[in-house]
């Protein structure tokens, strides 16, 4: 990397090779982070060099890739960001999966940008980073372990308890489909499976401790800048208020008063006892203190306890947990898919659940919804006790939690349950069962009240997901406009745009969440400041959309087709029964050539060579 | 013990662990984002849902000030701050031993001690801290960065040129 003039990025990165078990020290190709600028996009740019799409997944010819972007590290709001970059085993798909907490900001101190991982180890092994000290350690003693006892094993082992560590537990050992990365044991790269990735590499964990600093190119407008922006952050009813006060579980009233929050596996979308699982409801009884990630001054994290009356609930034998202690959570997601998606309205199921899903390492979006699906298939008949072990039925907290312990350790049911809903339905012959999309399980939103979200889910390159076209944004809360959540006229547009600013937010290494109380104008200087390249508002919007059309020619060479833009027949062809939105399908017919055809891709779905040629793409 | 002096006021309760505070510190010293040199540190504590930020609270019997052998720390005679004098500091850590609180830190990079000298009465950590949980009394939360502008790019001269380095 040119000298001096560029900052943010480290311009480093390391190469494990885990199969001959050696580490190398590469300089960051310029020319890519310059186009694609860092995270997401960086890390997508060499998966698409090194990895054939046609890999399977759990095989030691895929790689593994964790990247921060040029801003991970720096002082600008909520630039904690790293992501995992890999195909995913749950849907076969490129995933891209971003976590916060502070194991971005420590890679970057100790000088890197990305790791990838290629090969396979022939033992359990952890890696070993201490600035420029480097190494491959055995980890036969963490394996079989949760990530809480691995993380404090680790800490205690190192002599360096202020090192970040990012582990896989038995989930992920296991390779359960939805196996997560935990770091800081409660932040998570959660979806597609990367931890099962990672298990089948034998690679336990990275544990990270860096001195060194993360230098930009312009210190003083880069102050400047990110007092700006944390100024609008400080002015924002979301970013000042509702998400520190409530978390992302703000939303869970919300959605359920717009009739768009799916329970009991997409039957109702509405959920009568919502309320006992709200934001307010667990700030009233159960939050002890809001926490940040690195830089972050919004601070949305949950610190929570479970009530007294909970501890003694609810029987886990595969956690070190002390439930008389905090714990975290949970996300308004999670809390959906452990809650209103399987009719649960406790709590401290949901909590113990989550903890569960964070300490095993696993997803628990596509765990939630997967024991929905089994929940439905249960309650209709199609399997029964013999199968299950246990009663599953809507409602029950001691079935949430006994199935959670069984899917992480594929134990009895837990085997079925840990491939996923889609492999589950059709398993049992019931593939309408199935609710998601790519493989991937759908998260809190229900796409025949909010049609812009299923445009977005259908056309998602990971599968299923919120996070890469969060329409709700604009159609629920009103930023940065309100549009008509049931109107399908210019979904196509906003879906676009989301999923480019999306992509582009995520490769500079800040968190989405951002875009609740700052617009890209704060952002751009910001990232001026830290890596000395100007980029107008559409230069930045571009390299979003760069991102995203790499990722989509990497999914066609993978075999997905325009047939795999859909969504299940339930969303398609079933009315709401009930609620504010009764009567509503999804619309996407109508939708989705609308959006092809504004992407510049072909009535196929696949991006033009004229498209490509024009973003640079090879 | 003595009351304390013209120092950060810190209130644990309102802190969220994001380390912001360390960034800026970090950034007045060097132009650099590196919270390992920062002088106001964060610790957290997950299970027990509790932050705890701790820099010099600028003690009256300044342990650091008597222990040191070269007279290389002061008293700000604006601030009350006791200042480390990097031209007289011989970088012997007597200072760091002697210091009750763990506040002064000795610099390898430098080779001398560092402490918290509250940036001349304006502390960029209060200004960088998104909620209130440190405070210096009568400083304006106005806009801090002009008082910054030249020492912070002569920092991140030396940070990036190696210069000052023993």
């Amino acid at each position: 990397m040119s000298e001096g003039r560029l900052g943010g990025w480290t311009g480093k990165l390391l190469r494990v090779d885990l199969t001959r078990q050696a580490i190398a020290v590469e300089d960051l190709n310029e020319a890519w982070a310059r186009a694609y600028v860092g995270g997401r996009g960086v890390a997508a740019r060499y998966l698409h060099a090194e990895v054939d799409p046609q890999v399977d997944p759990l095989a030691p010819e895929n790689k593994l890739i964790f990247a921060t972007g040029p801003l991970t590290g720096t002082n600008a709001s909520c630039g904690a960001r790293y992501m995992v970059v890999t195909k995913g085993p749950l849907t076969g798909a490129i995933t891209t999966s971003n976590s916060g907490g502070r194991w971005g900001p420590e890679l970057k101190f100790a000088g890197y940008d990305m790791i990838i991982f290629e090969g396979r180890s022939e033992r359990p092994v952890y890696l070993w980073i201490f600035d420029d000290q480097v190494e491959l350690r055995p980890a036969g003693h963490l394996w079989g372990k949760g990530v809480f006892e691995t993380e404090d094993t680790l800490r205690a082992e190192t002599g360096l308890p202020d090192c970040a560590i990012a582990a896989i537990g038995p989930a992920g050992e296991n390779r359960v489909l939805f196996a997560a990365i935990v770091n800081e044991k409660f932040r998570a790269a959660g979806r597609s499976g990367v931890g099962a990735v990672m298990g089948s590499k034998n690679l336990k964990a990275i544990a990270v401790r860096g001195t060194g600093a993360v230098r930009v190119a312009r210190p003083e407008a880069m102050m400047r800048a990110q007092w700006a922006m944390k100024r609008d952050l400080e002015a924002a009813p979301l970013t000042s208020e509702g998400l520190p006060q409530y978390g992302t579980l703000a939303l869970m009233n919300v959605i359920n008063e717009h009739g768009a929050l799916p329970t009991n596996n997409f039957q109702l979308a509405q959920f009568d006892r919502a309320e006992k699982i709200s934001g307010e409801e667990l700030r009233a009884t159960r939050l002890a203190s809001n926490k940040a990630c690195f830089a972050c001054t919004i601070a949305c994290g949950r610190v929570s306890r479970i009530s007294d009356e909970g501890v003694g609930r609810y029987a886990v034998t595969t956690s070190v947990h002390n439930w008389k202690h905090a714990t975290e959570g949970p996300e308004f997601e999670n809390a959906w898919s452990l809650g209103a998606d399987c009719g649960i309205d406790d709590l401290d199921a949901i909590l113990k659940a989550n903890t569960l899903c964070n300490d095993l390492g696993m997803d628990p979006i596509s765990l939630g919804a997967t024991i929905a699906a089994a929940m439905e298939l249960y309650e209709k008949g199609v399997i029964d006790d013999s199968q299950t072990g246990m009663p599953l039925r809507f409602g029950s907290g001691e079935a949430l939690i006994a199935m959670t312990e069984r899917a992480a350790f594929r134990e009895g049911f837990g085997d079925d349950l840990a491939e996923g809903s889609k492999r589950l339905a059709d398993k049992y012959h019931q593939p309408d069962v199935f609710m998601g999309v790519k493989g991937q399980e759908f998260p809190a939103y229900d796409p025949r009240a909010i049609q812009g979200m299923g445009l977005g889910y259908a056309t998602s390159n990971r599968g299923a997901c919120h996070l890469r076209a969060y329409t709700v944004s604009a159609e629920i809360v009103g930023i940065p406009l309100q549009v008509d959540p049931r109107s399908v006229e210019g979904k196509a547009g906003l879906a676009i745009a989301f999923q480019n600013i999306s992509t582009a937010v995520d490769a500079t290494g800040l968190c989405l969440f951002l875009t609740f109380g700052t617009t890209l104008e704060r952002i751009r200087p910001i990232l001026a400041a830290a890596t000395g390249i100007d980029l107008d508002d559409a230069e930045l919007v571009r390299v979003g959309e760069r991102i995203w059309n790499l990722e989509r020619v990497w999914n066609m060479r993978a075999g997905f087709t325009a047939a795999d833009d859909t969504l299940p027949k339930r969303m398609l062809e079933e009315a709401i029964p009930s609620g504010p939105a009764k009567g509503e399908v999804s619309r996407l017919p109508e939708m989705l050539p609308d959006y092809y055809r504004e992407r510049g891709w072909s009535a196929a779905g696949e991006p033009s060579a004229e498209k490509l040629r024009e973003l640079g793409i090879a | 013990m003595a009351a304390l002096d013209g120092a950060l006021q810190i209130d644990p309760a309102k802190c969220t662990g994001c380390k912001q505070c360390e960034l800026a510190c970090s950034w007045v010293q060097t132009g650099t984002f590196q919270p390992s040199r920062s002088l106001i540190r964060v610790h957290v504590f997950d299970e027990q849902a509790s932050y705890a930020p701790y820099a010099c609270p600028q003690c009256s019997e300044a342990w650091c000030m008597q222990a040191c052998p070269v007279n290389a720390i002061d008293v700000d005679q604006q601030t009350g701050a006791k200042v480390v004098l990097d031209e007289a500091c011989i970088g012997c850590k007597l200072c760091v031993i002697a210091c009750p609180f763990g506040t002064i830190f000795y610099d390898k990079q430098t080779d001398r001690a560092a402490k918290c000298d509250l940036c001349a009465g304006d502390p960029a950590c209060a200004h960088a801290c998104p909620t209130g949980a440190i405070a210096v009394a009568g400083v304006d939360p106005g806009d801090w960065l002009v008082s910054f502008g030249e020492s912070v790019d002569s920092a991140y001269r030396k940070a990036v040129n190696g210069e000052g380095a023993r």
